[in-house]
C-alpha cells in the first residue's frame, strides 16, 4: 500500500464507516426491531429483505466489500496506535483507546455473525425467526450479541464524532462538546433498539 | 519529612549510554534547597555525580538552552508526564521525582534526545513564508491586527516535542509527523504572503505521514505547554484539506485561489 494514498484512504475509510456501514447497520437495526412485534411481523420483515431485488449487487456493494475495507484498514489502523490512556486519562483518550478495541471486536464479531446468519444462508438454511431464537436461547451467546451490538452502536457513534472532525465539520472545541452530546444520543437509542430486538427473540 | 536540615529530593532517573544501549534507572539523594527545579537538581548531580547508593557514576546528561520555557531543548518525561524540565519547580513534583527521556525520539544519551524528524517535517511542509526573488517584491498584503494577535498563539510553537510524545499515533510503527508541524501549516497559511503558497503546504500535509493520521485522542492540546490548539488546527486543517481534495480532482488550472 502506497503511503502517498494514506490519505485517501484514510478519507474513505471514515466515510465508508458512516456511509454505507453505519447506514447499513441502522436499518438492521430497524428490521431485527420487527421482533417486538411478533415472530410472524419479523419473519415478513426480513423476507421482504431478502427478496429485494438487485439482492446480490445491493449486498456486495452496500455491505461487504464497504464493511470490508473498513474492518481491514481500521485494523491497521487499530494495531499503528501506542495507546497511553494511562499517561493521559482524558475522555477523548479513552474514547481513542475505546474506538479500537472496540473495532478489533467488531470484526470478530460481525465475522461470526456472519458465518452464523448468511453464510449458513448460502448453504441452504432459513433465516428467520427460529434462527436467531435458536442462536440466542444460549445464555453464552446472548451475552455475545449483547456485547457485539453495544460495541457496534459505540463505535459507529463515536466513528461519527470523528467523522465530523476528520472532514473538517466540527473545529472550535465548542461544536466538538456539542458533537460528542450528539453522539452520546445516537448511541443511546440506538442501544435500546439493538438490545431490545435481541431481548425480543428469548 | 522533619527538619528542612535533613530534608532531601530523591530523583530516579532512566539512564542510557548510547542510542543503542539498554536503558537502566539510576537513584540519586540531592540535599533539598528551597525553589530548585529539575535542572537545578542536575546540575547538582553534574557536580557531585553520587548516585543513592553512594557510588562514583557518570554525570546524568540533558539538553538545555533558555531556561524560560521557550526554547523546548529541556523536554523530557518528569513524573510520566513530558513537560519542560526547566518549569517542573521540585515543590510541585511528587518525590521520587522520575526523568525519563522522550523516547518518541531517537535518545541520543540518558535525557537527551534528537528531535531531527521535527525540523525534517517542517521542511517537509514548507512552515516558512518563501519572499525571496531576483528582484525587489515590495510590501505584501497587510495582515488584521486581530488576526495577528490570533496568528501570535500558534507561533508561539518551540518544536519542544512533548505533543509527538503525547500522540498515540507517533511512534515507531508509524511515520506520522504529529501535531506540532501541521499546526505550523496553519499558521504559515494564515498569513497573507504566507497564503500565496497555501497549496503547497495543504498537499505537502496530504502526503506520507501527513495530516490523516491523526486518531483524535486529543492528547496533544491537553500536553502542548504553550496552550497552543492544536486539535482546531487540525480539524480547520482537515476542512482545508477536504476542499483542496476537490478542488485537485475537480478544480481548475488554478492553484491557489
Amino acid at each position: 500500500m502506497s503511503k502517498d494514498r494514506e490519505f485517501y484512504l484514510r478519507r474513505l475509510h471514515s466515510l465508508l464507516g458512516i456511509i454505507p456501514v453505519g447506514l447499513f447497520m441502522t436499518q438492521h437495526f430497524v428490521v431485527n426491531h420487527f421482533a417486538t412485534r411478533g415472530e410472524e411481523s419479523f419473519n415478513t420483515a426480513a423476507h421482504f429483505m431478502e427478496s429485494l431485488p438487485f439482492r446480490f449487487f445491493l449486498e456486495w456493494f452496500v455491505i461487504f466489500l464497504p464493511l470490508m475495507f473498513h474492518a481491514f484498514y481500521g485494523l491497521y489502523i487499530a494495531f499503528t496506535a501506542k495507546n497511553n490512556p494511562q499517561r493521559y486519562g482524558t475522555f477523548r483518550n479513552w474514547m481513542f483507546v475505546l474506538q479500537r478495541f472496540s473495532g478489533v471486536f467488531l470484526v470478530v464479531f460481525i465475522a461470526w455473525h456472519v458465518f452464523e446468519t448468511r453464510f449458513q444462508a448460502a448453504l441452504g438454511a432459513e433465516v428467520n425467526f427460529n434462527m436467531m431464537a435458536d442462536i440466542l436461547a444460549n445464555p453464552f451467546m446472548f451475552a455475545f450479541y449483547v456485547l457485539g451490538v453495544v460495541t457496534a452502536t459505540f463505535h459507529f457513534a463515536n466513528g461519527i464524532w470523528s467523522f465530523l472532525v476528520s472532514w473538517g465539520i466540527t473545529q472550535s472545541p465548542t461544536s466538538q462538546r456539542i458533537s460528542t452530546y450528539v453522539t452520546i444520543g445516537i448511541f443511546l437509542a440506538l442501544t435500546v433498539v439493538g438490545v431490545q430486538a435481541l431481548l425480543a427473540f428469548v | 519529612m522533619s527538619a528542612t536540615a535533613t530534608k532531601t529530593v530523591v530523583l530516579e532517573i532512566l539512564r542510557q549510554d548510547t542510542t543503542d544501549a539498554t536503558p537502566y534507572w539510576e537513584k540519586f539523594e540531592l540535599e533539598y534547597r528551597p525553589n530548585m527545579n529539575v535542572i537545578s537538581a542536575l546540575m547538582e548531580i553534574r557536580r557531585n555525580p553520587i548516585n543513592a547508593d553512594g557510588k562514583l557514576t557518570t554525570p546524568v546528561n540533558w539538553d538545555m538552552n533558555c531556561l524560560e520555557e521557550v526554547c523546548g531543548a529541556c523536554s523530557m518525561v518528569i513524573n510520566g508526564r513530558p513537560r519542560q524540565s526547566c518549569t517542573a519547580l521540585i515543590d510541585q513534583l511528587e518525590q521520587p521525582v522520575r526523568l525519563e527521556p522522550m523516547r518518541t525520539f531517537p535518545v541520543v544519551r540518558d535525557l537527551i534526545v534528537d528531535r531531527s524528524r521535527m525540523f525534517d517535517s517542517l521542511k517537509k511542509v514548507k512552515a516558512w513564508v518563501p519572499i525571496d526573488g531576483t528582484y525587489d517584491l515590495g510590501e505584501g498584503p497587510r495582515m488584521p491586527e486581530r488576526k495577528r494577535q490570533w496568528a501570535y498563539e500558534l507561533s508561539k510553537c518551540m518544536t519542544c516535542g512533548v505533543c509527538l510524545e503525547a500522540c498515540p499515533n507517533v511512534n515507531s510503527g508509524s511515520d506520522f509527523m504529529g501535531p506540532a508541524p501541521l499546526s505550523q501549516v496553519r499558521l504559515f497559511n494564515a498569513h497573507p504572503t504566507g497564503a500565496m503558497n497555501k497549496d503547497e503546504r495543504l498537499n505537502a500535509i496530504m502526503g506520507e505521514g501527513g495530516l490523516a493520521n491523526c486518531g483524535n485522542s486529543q492528547n496533544c492540546v491537553v500536553a502542548c505547554p504553550k496552550g497552543i490548539p492544536l486539535t482546531t488546527s487540525i480539524a480547520a486543517l482537515n476542512r482545508d484539506t477536504t476542499v483542496q481534495m476537490f478542488k485537485n480532482f475537480f478544480g481548475s488550472d488554478h492553484m491557489v485561489d
